[in-house]
């Protein structure tokens, strides 16, 4: 089998993801184009070396829709024979678009290709694609449908984890990344937006709240306790969880990931690529796996997709330096380092979605390439990225210097 | 069957009039004879308009539920519906106006032919009922309700009255849009032939038929509908846990339909409807509620050849809780109460808790203040028995106390003229004992109300050794009189439903026991379709009372004492004081102003099992011990009739009305598998679930309760 490297990895600064955030003036065409513009530039690439383009996108519909990767292509100038494709795995839609590109270049069938992720939520929001699941009567009934925020709150409630173990991660997660812009730990991947005239319109993650307190977070009501307590979804994970008695609710807007607008892109590709193009890999893709799990609790895949991912690539846990796992809530990650054993020291070390945001079809692009650098800068040799899925699904990869 | 008549104007008229039924239904007969008469309608060049209306009091009460519950064959039922829909698509796109006029009670199948008519006038008759109720014997409107209406009153509008099976009086039917017009009934046809001449020409295209057609509100994807069914799917699982596949099937067909055009809709909806049909749900739905409750309220098990009682005038011993109650619905029911206690204070506070209830229907305008004034002063509260003279009736509701009921018998009898029942209301105590201290056994009867009485629709009858035939048909035309449902069974220790219901609770304690986590325990009754799980129920109950019953039984039956598999659980709690929901102190605690919850110290009264039982074995074990408990009272002759075993169940404690009751579940599940699960529970968890012999010959002979 050929090996994966990976050879750059960028992304676009996070906008918060409404109207007065910084990127709702940018088109989602134009966060995809400055994420694979930065990829050609500073390899200085003949992209007509790249096969494919996978882009993950969760709601690929408006200017999100028709396959916004080959269109971001085109419109980023890339060789016409360079092809695109849009994918969708939710939350975990970025990382998979790069085991994808991986997946393409491991079996020998493309030398290289761009895997990455685009989402304006502020343009696009949450739920614009429809879809059957929560909507289809039979369908959200059969799968005991309830949205994410009650499945976090039901990971609490069942593994035993109170506000303040979750307020006491968020806090932490704000700390770390406000430690890390300080540290200039992202300028090796964060591209800025610019306009037409070559102006800033973004160049760093402006949702961040570095001032946060376990005091600050005490003053937020819980997020989706209406939710569930007036629309009938505590009453559906309960009858799926019986054992439990009422969900409580801990999550709140200030430990769970953040609502922003960004785009990523990881060039990915063979050693022959790297000889051809002059570049230099930086790390190689030993393994990866996609899981699918109970979807009412929906959020627990990490620790399934990592354990896959491991068994691959014939690891243990403690034999991974570094660890990226999504904050999509901070219960996930809590269950997560439960579950495979994993201090907190060597997880999301830079802070997460809940200090910088989830931009729903570019995070796991973003936090491979977090991860990577990361890696780079401590001198780790080995790194896993994952991230927890709507419908009960995880995705996880597993990358080593070289 | 269906009337014909065409006038000198060209005005059709297709009157509805089955001879041998008091009320027009949807039957194999009437279907096959209103088509001929409405393609002969629109054939007919010479007619302009037609008008469909009854010759009944109502107009068409619905589809025969004989003939659907027949229903096996789904290939045959889609095409027996597929004439049915064409016949309504043939007067929606005739090209002359039908119009319905509605001169009293439509529902089901009987509303769906007004919905395909282009125009519904109803005449103003407040008894008259409009409306969709299919949901409510597990079935779903087949003959385009879920696809007409939505479409013409939208899909929020639509929703509520399809799921809960609305039935609306005239003008509340006006206001939601279910009918154009209503009219006082002697202008009804005139209306409906004014429309038909003046209007009917304008309005030959059916919305729906009409290019650009948009339902009003939007279809299920519009912003503002498409929370109606996220949210509204989680409500119905919160609501249903499941259970009911009539209303998620209903969804589903208003969902999938609105979707598509009309056509496509209606074959959506057919495809649910014939799977509806065959679901075990709606077989036990309707078997139990509608034929077996049926007969019930027709007093098919009432002795014969007994001239029926009619009621002046009833006495009630006791004005608690049960007393005050009995006194509210006999009054109701227009019957003179002496209500007595040993205090006028107690008697003045039965009389009291009437008021409340007849001020609060004041108030909801559901009664005038004239009515509410009769009712009140039929209530006489005394304290002494001579009052009790020219009584047809005296009711027994003291306390559960041999002697003290024994004392009030002979002090009421005395009082008495020899012809007059006296019933008592206990709950736990053999009747046949209780009339020990009567002078005239054979007019003691058992008269076993249900908590709260103005809510709950079952009296239990129960038959001491000694009780005459008369007696029991006249204690029956009392339990119609005051409009409840009556089910008589033989005399036992907790007759059929303290007796059985009694296994619901006891094994839920049991579990416990075990160290099954109580939360587990109470979700699964509730999800199994009963009202509360049997721990919630026990604090209701008192667990303080069911520690007192318990002794009691103990006494009176010495060696013969059965223990029951919870007793230990109801030692422990009463011991700790934790007595049940009057003292806020039970198997949970009742903090103010919040919900109840579990009360925490259980964790350490009955420490968690390592393992934990599935969800589906815990629903099993407290179903299954409620109908094989049931078996036994059959076997025992306790109860003679497992339709009023069903209907017992169901109105007396709320056994899953999904499960048609405890010996619908059986019939359900099927004997034979009924045994091998029950066979499977008694070698995991003791003989109270071996089956009786009963079952098993009846297995072995191949009979079944039921034919359907």
């Amino acid at each position: 089998m050929t090996e994966a490297f990976i050879f750059d990895a960028v992304r676009t600064p996070r906008g918060k993801g409404k109207s007065s955030g910084a990127l709702h003036e940018v088109t989602p065409i134009n966060l995809a184009v400055t994420a694979l513009s930065a990829i050609r530039e500073r390899n200085q690439l003949d992209t007509a070396l790249v096969d494919d383009v996978v882009l993950g996108c969760v709601e690929p519909v408006g200017e999100q829709g028709a396959d916004i990767a080959r269109v971001a292509v085109l419109a980023a100038d890339y060789a016409e024979t360079t092809a695109g494709v849009q994918i969708n795995r939710f939350c975990a839609s970025g990382l998979e678009a790069c085991n994808m590109a991986a997946a393409q270049v491991m079996s020998g069938q493309s030398q290289a290709a761009i895997g990455g992720g685009v989402e304006s939520m502020s343009r696009v929001p949450m739920g614009s694609s429809g879809g059957a699941w929560a909507s289809n009567p039979e369908v959200a009934f059969k799968t005991y449908f309830v949205p994410q925020g009650i499945s976090a709150d039901l990971i609490a409630t069942k593994y035993g984890y109170s506000r303040d173990d979750l307020d006491a991660y968020a806090v932490e997660s704000q700390k770390r990344a406000a430690s890390a812009w300080k540290n200039g730990h992202f300028r090796r991947s964060v591209v800025p937006v610019r306009d037409q005239s070559g102006l800033t319109i973004l160049d760093h993650d402006e949702y961040m709240r570095p001032e946060t307190t376990m005091q600050s977070l005490a003053a937020l009501e819980p997020s989706f306790a209406a939710q569930g307590q007036n629309f009938g979804f505590d009453s559906v994970a309960i009858q799926r969880y019986p054992e439990v008695e009422r969900i409580n609710h801990v999550h709140h807007a200030g430990n769970s990931s953040g609502i922003v607008d960004g785009a990523a892109a990881v060039l990915i590709g063979s050693r022959e690529f790297g000889e051809r193009s002059g570049l230099k890999p930086r790390a190689r893709i030993r393994a990866f796996a996609s899981i699918g799990s109970e979807p009412t609790i929906m959020l627990t895949g990490p620790s399934h997709s990592a354990e896959k991912a491991l068994r691959i690539a014939g690891m243990k846990a403690s034999d991974i330096d570094l660890f990226e796992l999504n904050e999509a809530f901070a219960a996930v990650v809590l269950r997560f380092m439960e579950v495979l054993g994993v201090s907190h020291d060597r997880m999301n070390v830079n802070g997460g979605a809940i200090a910088m945001g989830h931009p729903l079809g570019a995070t796991g692009a973003m936090i491979l390439g977090t991860l990577l650098d990361e890696m780079e800068r401590r001198g780790a040799g080995t790194g896993l990225a994952t991230l927890c899925v709507g419908a009960g699904m995880g995705t996880a990869t597993i990358i080593e210097r070289v | 069957m269906i009337d014909y008549a065409v006038d000198a104007e060209g005005i059709a008229t297709i009157t509805w009039n089955m001879a041998d039924r008091s009320m027009n239904v949807l039957n194999d007969h009437s279907i096959p004879a209103f088509a001929e008469k409405v393609a002969t309608a629109i054939a007919d060049k010479a007619v302009k308009g037609v008008i469909v209306t009854s010759a009944k009091p109502d107009f068409i009460a619905g589809a025969d539920l004989a003939m659907l519950q027949q229903v096996r064959d789904a290939a045959a039922m889609f095409e027996r519906g597929n004439a049915m829909r064409r016949m309504l698509r043939d007067i929606e796109k005739a090209g002359k106006p039908f119009v319905a006029a509605i001169n009293g009670t439509a529902l089901g199948g009987g509303y769906e032919i007004c919905l395909a008519c282009h125009h519904r006038i109803a005449a103003d008759n407040p008894k008259a009922q409009i409306g969709l109720p299919e949901v409510l014997v597990g079935l779903l409107p087949g003959g385009g309700g879920t696809q007409r209406l939505p479409r013409m009153i939208g899909i929020q509008k639509a929703l509520p009255l399809l799921l809960e099976g609305k039935k609306l009086a005239p003008q509340a039917a006006l206001q939601m849009g279910l009918v154009d017009k209503v009219v006082p009934p002697d202008r009804l046809l005139a209306e409906a032939r004014r429309w038909l001449v003046e209007e009917g020409a304008k309005n030959l295209v059916k919305p729906w038929d009409q290019r650009g057609f948009r339902i009003p509100g939007g279809n299920p994807h519009a912003p503002a509908t498409a929370p109606v069914f996220v949210a509204g799917n989680a409500m119905l699982r919160e609501r249903t846990f499941g259970n009911y596949p009539a209303p998620l099937a209903i969804m589903a067909c208003v969902y999938e339909g609105c979707l598509v055009d009309i056509d496509t809709g209606l074959k959506i909806e057919a495809r649910h409807f014939v799977r509806l049909c065959t679901t075990p749900e709606a077989k036990n739905m309707i078997r139990t509620l509608f034929f077996s409750m049926g007969e019930a309220n027709k007093l098919a098990r009432r002795p014969k050849d007994v001239p029926v009682q009619k009621y002046s005038r009833v006495g009630i011993l006791g004005a608690g809780m049960m007393g005050a109650g009995i006194a509210y619905v006999t009054a109701q029911a227009g019957i003179d109460v002496v209500l007595l206690d040993t205090s006028l204070e107690q008697a003045e506070k039965g009389k009291a808790y009437s008021q409340g209830l007849l001020d609060r229907r004041v108030q909801q305008k559901r009664m005038s203040q004239e009515e509410r004034d009769g009712v009140l002063a039929r209530i006489r509260p005394t304290t002494d028995f001579a009052d009790l003279a020219g009584c047809e009736l005296v009711i027994e509701a003291v306390f559960e106390d041999r002697a003290i009921k024994a004392d009030v018998t002979r002090r009421a009898e005395a009082m008495l003229a020899p012809t007059a029942i006296f019933a008592s209301n206990t709950s736990t105590l053999p009747i046949s004992g209780l009339a020990e201290a009567s002078a005239r056994p054979e007019n003691f009867i058992g008269l076993h109300f249900f908590s709260p009485v103005e809510r709950m629709q079952l009296v239990e009858i129960i038959r001491g050794r000694q009780t005459s035939d008369a007696t029991l048909a006249r204690a029956m035309d009392y339990v119609k009189k005051i409009r409840k449902t009556p089910i008589v069974v033989n005399d036992s220790r907790g007759f059929y439903t303290s007796r059985v219901f009694g296994t619901y609770v006891s094994e839920g304690l049991a579990m416990l026991g075990e160290g099954v986590a109580p939360a587990l325990i109470e979700n699964a009754g509730r999800m199994a379709g009963m009202p509360v799980g049997p721990l919630a129920l026990a604090d209701e109950v008192s667990l303080e009372l069911m520690h007192r019953v318990r002794r009691q039984t103990m006494k009176d039956l010495g060696d013969a004492y059965r223990p029951a598999p919870g007793d230990r659980v109801l030692e422990l709690m009463v011991e700790k004081g934790r007595i049940g929901k009057k003292a806020a102190k039970g198997f949970y605690e009742y903090p103010a102003g919040e919900k109840k919850r579990l009360w925490p110290g259980l964790a350490e009264l009955f420490p968690l099992a390592g393992e934990q039982p599935a969800v589906a074995e815990v629903i099993e074990r407290l179903m299954y011990v409620q109908s094989v408990e049931t078996a036994r009272c059959i076997e025992e002759k306790v109860v003679t009739d497992p339709r009023e075993a069903d209907v017992g169940s169901v109105l007396g404690w709320g056994f899953a009305p999904a499960r048609g009751g405890t010996v619908s579940q059986i019939h359900s599940v099927g004997l034979a598998s009924f045994i091998a699960g029950c066979e499977r529970l008694a070698q995991k968890h003791g003989g109270r679930f071996a089956p009786p012999k009963l079952l098993r010959e009846m297995a072995a002979r191949g009979e079944s309760f039921y034919a359907i």
